[in-house]
């Protein structure tokens, strides 16, 4: 058997007392299964976050001992840990996918996206253009997300089947019944899908699977050594891709990430948890939630909610 | 851990958003980052209090207008288990989010307002939970604090929601009335003085108390929706194929006797599997593989099903529907019909009956059921379907509407 899904990496507490609803395991695989069904191209949309790297073991399972039968799409900023790009290219090859990557750099170089300037400058609505390019080039039909309903307001209010229309728009006016477990995948020309597997997971639940499943992740949601600095009350990892002012000066930290995005826009946490059951503990007494940690949220109280308008996940 | 799924239900401004804000608030279920963003949009609408229904009314219109136009997803653990409510609006205009809503829901928490008691929305939505088929409903008569808590108020109300509700609750639902104020939070997560002539338990004692049924779909006739075959062709796996799918109801065992719909081919279970473990038996919402013992042709939209306890086959249906479309349903229109996961065309042969859930008065022969209304249809189908009745197994007894040219959901429906 693969490592991914190492057995060795499941703690003993796990095994004697595991806590993660499998209903929720179950829902998402058959969320999977429809996908491949109802679609002609679908893709799985994959960051390095842990709640894509999730999706690659729902799809895992979901078709054993067949291989997934989708592409992992990523959307390439540029600006990412390096961590992630290794664990996203171990992975792959760990399950026998295919990987497409398109870079928001191209999408800068081709004048379709400008990169935004001053102290706060991120990729990250970027990568709207750089994705709606990639779903056209590919004919993506359906793309399915990481997203989860308990991360935001405007995600909460979201369906498992979102359809979008040709600019890759979410209207949340005209969201479709979704009745039982009934998925209706079926669209006009131009439209596609976003679908969310683990809709009804929450970040403790995706924590608990990971630690039950034995899945490997990439080292910098665990505790580790690295410069930071401050702003705005939160540490940011020192990086070439951030606009420093000259009095935020970085100093060596004890840190991890407990969500991950951009070096530009994800947050570090103090802290020195180095196994699973470490940060799940953390996760528990947290009084700041996981998107607390990303700036990109913080823009405007509904900023969430007009990047999908534009097409975001 | 076990999975709890609650809906909302009540008319506009019964104070539903307010309410799961404030479960969450007393579960100590939100962070200190959202509780400040609820202080800071509280205050810039003008208000000295947090207004904690802005915790699930998330979208910019639903903020704007004060009410809650599509459902929100909210999840929240208890050391019993885990919640996920399906925050629904009360308007009219959107009772389809509110189906959307309930649809998955095992308990409705249907809010009245102390001062206004039972009105006609109320009534819709209980109409709708029972027809549904929820198992629990809990009458939340909230805004007691302006009522003075009063115990007469109550019971009147009690008593108007029982003389009508009797009409259509069906036998084995359980309805049970608890008083509350969410915006004092009385009666929430614990008792409180203010009600002290109330017996009961606060609302979060009587949703823990509930015995969740889920298990009861395994009691069911066996039924096995055929999602995806899986057939790897490597070396390893050269001959396998096996049949990929989320038990609908009943279970399954290695070794039992199947019958292949439509085909009628009858086989024997070979293995179970889940990933790469075996198992010896497979119950009602498991996502497994299942392989037979010959070679029988098997394709995606095909169910299986125990031997001895096959559906019947159906050309025809009457079934009662709630349209879900902004445009009218009229006889003689076609649509596609998506039974759990299979579809196939049908045409509406008539409207048989229209449903005053106000009076519960049915009217013969309408001419159109138009968005949100409720009445009774009888459909052809191109190819037929092998459904149960609604009532007896509710995973096999509905199915959705969707139109041939926008794609849309425009229906439910639940079979006779
Ligand atoms: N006095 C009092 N006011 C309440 C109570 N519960 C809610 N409210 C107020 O009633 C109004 C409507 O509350 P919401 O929670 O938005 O009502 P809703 O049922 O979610 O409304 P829709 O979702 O639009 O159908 C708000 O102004 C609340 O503050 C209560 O227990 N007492
Ligand atoms: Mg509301």
């Amino acid at each position: 058997m693969s490592s991914f899904g190492d057995k060795s990496l499941i703690p003993a507490s796990a095994l004697e007392n595991p806590i993660f609803p499998r209903e929720l395991e179950d829902e998402a695989i058959y969320i999977m299964r429809e996908v491949a069904a109802q679609f002609e191209r679908p893709a799985i949309l994959f960051s390095g976050g842990k709640d894509s790297i999730t999706l690659v073991r729902l799809a895992q399972k979901a078709f054993y001992p067949g291989k997934i039968p989708f592409p992992l799409v990523h959307v390439d900023t540029g600006h990412n840990f390096p961590e992630t790009i290794a664990y996203r290219d171990w992975l792959v090859k760990e399950v026998g996918a295919e990987l497409i990557v398109r870079y928001v750099q191209d999408s800068i170089n081709q004048g379709k996206a400008q990169e935004e300037t001053g102290k706060y400058a991120s990729r990250n609505a970027l990568q709207t253009v750089t994705l709606l390019d990639a779903i056209e080039e590919f004919k993506f039909d359906a793309c399915i997300g990481g997203a989860r309903r308990d991360e935001e307001k405007a995600r909460a209010k979201e369906r498992i089947f979102s359809v979008r229309d040709d600019f890759g728009q979410w209207d949340a006016k005209r969201q479709r019944p979704e009745l039982f477990d009934m998925l209706n995948g079926r669209i006009s020309v131009g439209e596609n899908v976003r679908v969310f597997p683990i809709s009804n997971w929450t970040e403790l639940d995706v924590w608990n699977y990971i630690k039950e499943e034995g899945i490997p992740l990439p080292s910098i949601y665990f505790s580790h050594q690295r410069p930071v600095f401050e702003r705005d009350g939160m540490l940011w990892a020192d990086s070439e891709f951030i606009n420093k002012d000259t009095d935020e000066i970085p100093y060596e930290a004890t840190v991890r990430f407990r969500t991950v995005g951009d070096m530009t826009c994800t947050a570090a946490v103090l802290s020195e948890a180095v196994e699973l059951d470490d940060i799940i503990g953390e996760i528990l007494s947290a009084e700041i939630s996981e998107r607390g940690a990303r700036m990109d949220d913080k823009r405007s109280e509904a900023a969430m909610e007009k990047r999908k308008q534009q097409g975001y996940f | 851990m076990d999975i709890l799924r609650i809906a909302t239900a009540g008319s506009v401004d019964d104070g539903k958003s307010t309410l799961i804000g404030r479960l969450l608030y007393e579960t100590q279920s939100i962070t200190r980052d959202k509780l400040e963003a609820l202080e800071a949009a509280s205050k810039r609408k003008g208000l000295d209090f947090l207004d904690l229904s802005l915790l699930t009314d998330g979208l910019i219109a639903e903020r704007e207008q004060g009410i809650t136009i599509d459902v929100a997803h909210i999840y929240f653990s208890t050391p019993t288990r885990k919640y996920i409510i399906a925050d629904t609006p009360g308007h009219f205009e959107y009772t389809r989010n509110m189906v959307t809503g309930a649809s998955n829901a095992k308990v409705s928490l249907i809010l009245v307002d102390a001062r206004h008691g039972v009105v006609e929305q109320t009534f819709r939505h209980f109409f709708i939970s029972s027809m549904l088929r929820i198992p629990k409903v809990i009458v939340c008569v909230n805004k007691m604090d302006l009522v003075g808590y009063s115990e007469e108020r109550f019971q009147q109300i009690k008593q108007e929601f029982q003389d009508i509700a009797a009409k259509v609750q069906f036998s084995g639902q359980e309805i049970e009335f608890v008083p509350i104020s969410s915006l004092y939070g009385v009666n929430i997560t614990k008792k409180s003085d203010e009600i002290s002539w109330y017996s009961g338990v606060s609302l979060l004692e009587t949703l823990e108390k509930f015995d969740d049924q889920v298990k009861a779909d395994s009691s069911h006739a066996a039924r096995f929706p055929v999602q995806y075959v899986v057939r790897p062709k490597t070396e390893e796996y050269h001959d396998y194929r096996g049949y990929a799918g989320r038990v609908a109801s009943g279970t399954f065992s290695v070794g039992d006797e199947i019958v292949v719909l439509p085909t009628g081919q009858r086989s024997r279970i070979s293995a179970i599997e889940k990933f790469d473990q075996s198992l010896e038996q497979a119950h009602a919402r498991e996502s497994v593989i299942i392989s037979l013992e010959t070679d029988v042709d098997v394709s995606r939209g095909n169910m299986l099903v125990k031997a001895g306890q096959e559906p019947s086959q159906l050309r025809e249906v009457s079934a009662q529907v709630c349209w879900l479309d902004y445009q009218a349903l009229t006889p003689g229109k076609t649509l596609l019909l998506q039974h759990g996961i299979n579809d196939t065309k049908a045409k509406v042969l008539a409207l048989e009956e229209l449903i005053n859930v106000q009076t519960m008065e049915k009217s013969e022969n309408p001419t159109q059921l138009k968005l949100n209304e409720i009445g009774g249809i009888r459909l052809k189908m191109a190819k037929p379907i092998f459904a149960d009745a609604y009532q007896e197994n509710p995973a096999n007894g509905a199915f959705i509407l969707i139109d041939e040219f926008s794609h849309a959901t425009v229906g439910v429906g639940f079979m006779n």
